[in-house]
C-alpha cells in the first residue's frame, strides 16, 4: 500500500493568516491508495474546507499537501488529477444530464463507445439511465445528486472527492446506493474522500474516519477502533447512536477495590482485577476523570446502581430507556420491547470493560475497558 | 384552476385598457402628428381625421427641411447614424471593461473590492454638468473634444458603472461551483469564464446591455457640450427643429418616431433574454 494523498500541517485561515478565522488546524493525514476515507463532523468543523483545499478551490495557508508524488497545495484545480461532487450538485444547467457525466470523457476525446458504456455502467449503478436526456432544471434533487455523483465517479482521476454524496437520497435508496458505490469505488481501485455529517453513511462506506470538530482533526482511524477506543470525549460522543452516556466520577481506592462515586450518593464499585493495574493506578493517581459507556453497554441488572425511568420508547427494533442516574440522565438500548414504565426504577450495571475514561480536563481518553488508551 | 369572475374579468380589461390608453396616447399623437403638416397639428380644435403626408419624413430623410416660407438643411441621418454609432460603441467598450471587471467583483475578494466598484458606481451620482466644465477644458488640451472616441470615454460615466453593477449580480447568482465543477474537469480559468460563465449569466449581460444602450441613446448634456454639429447625435440635433420661422412639430414627430425605432426594435429583440434571465433563477438550487 502506498501514501496517495499526503496532509502536512495543513492550515486554513479565512482572513489573514494567525489573525482571521482558523477553520483548520494543522491537519496531519495520510490517505493510501484504494482507500475511502470519511472525513465526519458537524457543520463548520472544517471538513468542507479540508476537502475544498485538496481539490484547490481554497488555498492552503501552511503546510503541503502530497498527491500522487506531487505536491499540489499551489497548483490549480485543473492541474491535480481529482474529481468531484460538490454538496449543491452544480450541474451544468445548459446541456442533458447525459451530458453533463460524459463531459470530462468528451473533454479528453474518449471514444464515442467507450463514453457510452462507462456512462451506462456508472447511471444504471445509480439509478438514473432514465433521466439522462432531461436537463438538470428538469429532474429531482435527488436525481440531480445522483448525477453529479455520476460525474464525478465516471472520471479516471487520482482521487475522488465526495462532498456530502448523498444527503438528498431517500433512505431506502441511500442504503442500496451505499453499498453499490463502496463496491464501484473497490471494485475500480478508486481512492475517495467523502465530506459527511452522518455517521451511518461514514460507517458504511468508509475505511478509516477522520472526525473533525473545530478545526481540529480528532481521530483518524477505522470505524471500529472508533467505537471501541474513542480518542478522546469528542469523538466518544459524537460517534454512536444513540450518544454515549457521560458522567463525572471520583475514584479511590476503598479496601483494595476501585470505587468510582458518580455523586448524588451514588457509587459504582469494581473489584481489584478489574481493570489492568496501570489502569487502576492512573484512575487513582487522576482522581476527577470523565466516565463514558455506550448505550448498548448498559444492563439492567437486579444487583446493579439504581437509576429511575423518565422515557421508554419503542423504535420497532429496539428501546430506548432514558433514566435519571447520578446526577444527569443514563440512555440504555435494549432490543426487545422494555417493560417498564416511566418513574420506574430499574437497576443498572456498568461492566469494568465497557467503560470508557477521560480527563477531565482535556478530555483524552484514558482507558478503555480494562486497558490503557 | 381559473377563480377569476367574469365581472372582475371585464373590469380587469378596463383597468388595463386605461392604463394602456394612458401610457401609449402621447406615442399615438406623435405618430399620427409625424403624417401631418404643421398646419393641421396646430389647427383648433384638433382633429384625428387628415390627410397624411410624408414630406415629414421625406424631410429628414433627404436633409432638406421645407418650412412654409424657407428651406433649411438639416442633418437629421448624420444625426442619427451618430446615436447609433457612440451608443454601440459605448456598449461595447462598456461590455468589453464592464464584464471582467464585474466578474472579478463578484468572485474575487480582495483588498478594496467594494470601495473600488462602489467609487465606480458613485460616477452616476455625479450632476454632469459638474463633470463636463472641467473636462470640456481636459478635452480640448489633450484634442479629444469633438471626437467619437471622446465622447465614448465620457459615454462610459454612463454605460460601465451600470453594465458592471448589473451584470455582476448575475454573476453572483451563478453558484460558484458550477465553475469549480468544470474548473476540476480539467479546464483553465479563461475557458471556464467563456464557456460557463459567460452564458450563464447571458441573460442579463443583455439586460444590462439594453439598458446602457438606451441611457447613452437618451443621453444628451455631454454631447451638447463636447461634440459640435458633425458628431451630434439626435438627442441634441433635434434642437435644429426650433427654427427662426418657428417649432417644426411635424418634423419633431417624424424625428421622435425614427430616434426611438432603434431602441424599440432591440428592446423587442432583447425581450426573449430578458424573460430568459428572470427564468435562470430556476437553475439555483
Amino acid at each position: 500500500m502506498t501514501v496517495l494523498l499526503k496532509l502536512s500541517g495543513v492550515d486554513k485561515f479565512y482572513g489573514p493568516v494567525n489573525k482571521g478565522v482558523h477553520a483548520v488546524q494543522n491537519i496531519n493525514m495520510d490517505v493510501m491508495k484504494g482507500e475511502i476515507i470519511a472525513l465526519l463532523g458537524s457543520s463548520g468543523c472544517g471538513k468542507t474546507s479540508t476537502l475544498r483545499m485538496i481539490a484547490g478551490f481554497e488555498e492552503t495557508s501552511r503546510g503541503t499537501i502530497t498527491l500522487a508524488g506531487r505536491e499540489v497545495q499551489a497548483l490549480p484545480p485543473v492541474r491535480r488529477n481529482v474529481a468531484m461532487a460538490f454538496e449543491g450538485y452544480s450541474l451544468y444547467p445548459t446541456v442533458t444530464v447525459g451530458e453533463n457525466i460524459a463531459f470530462a470523457l468528451k473533454a479528453a476525446r474518449l471514444p464515442t463507445a467507450e463514453v457510452e458504456a462507462k456512462v451506462r455502467e456508472v447511471t444504471e449503478m445509480l439509478e438514473i439511465t432514465d433521466i439522462l436526456d432531461r436537463y438538470p432544471t428538469s429532474v429531482s434533487g435527488g436525481q440531480q445528486q445522483r448525477a453529479s455523483l455520476a460525474r464525478a465517479l465516471i472520471r479516471d482521476a487520482d482521487l475522488h472527492l465526495l462532498d456530502e454524496p448523498m444527503g438528498q437520497l431517500e433512505p431506502q435508496l441511500r442504503t442500496l446506493l451505499r453499498g453499490r458505490i463502496k463496491h464501484y469505488i473497490k471494485e475500480r481501485g478508486l481512492t475517495a474522500i467523502l465530506v459527511t455529517h452522518d455517521q451511518t453513511e461514514a460507517n458504511a462506506l468508509a475505511d478509516r474516519i477522520a472526525v473533525m470538530e473545530g478545526g481540529v482533526l480528532q481521530q483518524f482511524a477505522t470505524p471500529q477502533t472508533i467505537k471501541e477506543a474513542p480518542a478522546n470525549l469528542f469523538t466518544g460522543t459524537f460517534v454512536g447512536e444513540p450518544p454515549m452516556n457521560v458522567f463525572a466520577a471520583e475514584a479511590s481506592d476503598r479496601d483494595g477495590q476501585l470505587q468510582l462515586d458518580l455523586g448524588d450518593g451514588l457509587h459504582l464499585t469494581y473489584a481489584a482485577d478489574a481493570f489492568a493495574p496501570d489502569v487502576r493506578a492512573t484512575l487513582l493517581a487522576r482522581k476527577q476523570i470523565m466516565l463514558g459507556v455506550r448505550p448498548y453497554a448498559v444492563h439492567r441488572d437486579t444487583h446493579g446502581a439504581r437509576a429511575q425511568v423518565i422515557a421508554n420508547q419503542w423504535l420497532g427494533d429496539q428501546s430506548h430507556i432514558a433514566a435519571t442516574f447520578a446526577q444527569g440522565t443514563i440512555v440504555l438500548v435494549e432490543h426487545d420491547r422494555a417493560d417498564v414504565a416511566v418513574g420506574d426504577a430499574i437497576h443498572v450495571r456498568l461492566a469494568p470493560e465497557d467503560l470508557h475514561v477521560f480527563d477531565k480536563d482535556t478530555g483524552t481518553a484514558l482507558s478503555h475497558g480494562a486497558q490503557m488508551a | 384552476m381559473n377563480t377569476i369572475s367574469p365581472f372582475e374579468t371585464v373590469l380587469r380589461g378596463i383597468a388595463i385598457t386605461l392604463v394602456i390608453l394612458f401610457f401609449m396616447f402621447p406615442i399615438f399623437w406623435i405618430v399620427l402628428m409625424s403624417f401631418q403638416t404643421n398646419a393641421t397639428i396646430l389647427q383648433v380644435p384638433p382633429s384625428i381625421f387628415f390627410e397624411p403626408t410624408l414630406q415629414n419624413y421625406r424631410g429628414l430623410i433627404t436633409g432638406q427641411l421645407v418650412t412654409d416660407t424657407s428651406s433649411l438643411e438639416i442633418r437629421f441621418m448624420s444625426n442619427l447614424f451618430n446615436s447609433l454609432f457612440l451608443s454601440t460603441a459605448s456598449v461595447a467598450v462598456g461590455l468589453m471593461l464592464g464584464v471582467p471587471a464585474a466578474y472579478a467583483f463578484a468572485r474575487l475578494k480582495f483588498r478594496g473590492s467594494e470601495d473600488i466598484a462602489f467609487t465606480l458606481l458613485s460616477f452616476r451620482f455625479a450632476p454632469p454638468l459638474l463633470v463636463l466644465l472641467p473636462l470640456t477644458i481636459y478635452f480640448q488640451q489633450l484634442g479629444l473634444a469633438n471626437t467619437y472616441g471622446g465622447l465614448i470615454w465620457v459615454y462610459q460615466l454612463i454605460v460601465l458603472p451600470l453594465i458592471l453593477w448589473i451584470v455582476r449580480g448575475y454573476f453572483e447568482d451563478i453558484p460558484a461551483d458550477i465553475e469549480y465543477a468544470y474548473r476540476i474537469a480539467g479546464h483553465r480559468w479563461w475557458t471556464t469564464f467563456r464557456k460557463i460563465a459567460l452564458p450563464l449569466a447571458g441573460p442579463g449581460i443583455a439586460a444590462a446591455a439594453l439598458l446602457a444602450f438606451i441611457f447613452a441613446w437618451n443621453n444628451f448634456v455631454f454631447a451638447l457640450v463636447l461634440a459640435s454639429a458633425d458628431k451630434q447625435p439626435v438627442t441634441v440635433g433635434a434642437l435644429a427643429f426650433i427654427t427662426a420661422s418657428g417649432v417644426q412639430y411635424g418634423q419633431i414627430a417624424a424625428g421622435i418616431i425614427l430616434s426611438i425605432a432603434p431602441t424599440f426594435a432591440l428592446a423587442l429583440y432583447a425581450q426573449r433574454y430578458l424573460v430568459e434571465g428572470l427564468s435562470l433563477g430556476a437553475v439555483k438550487g
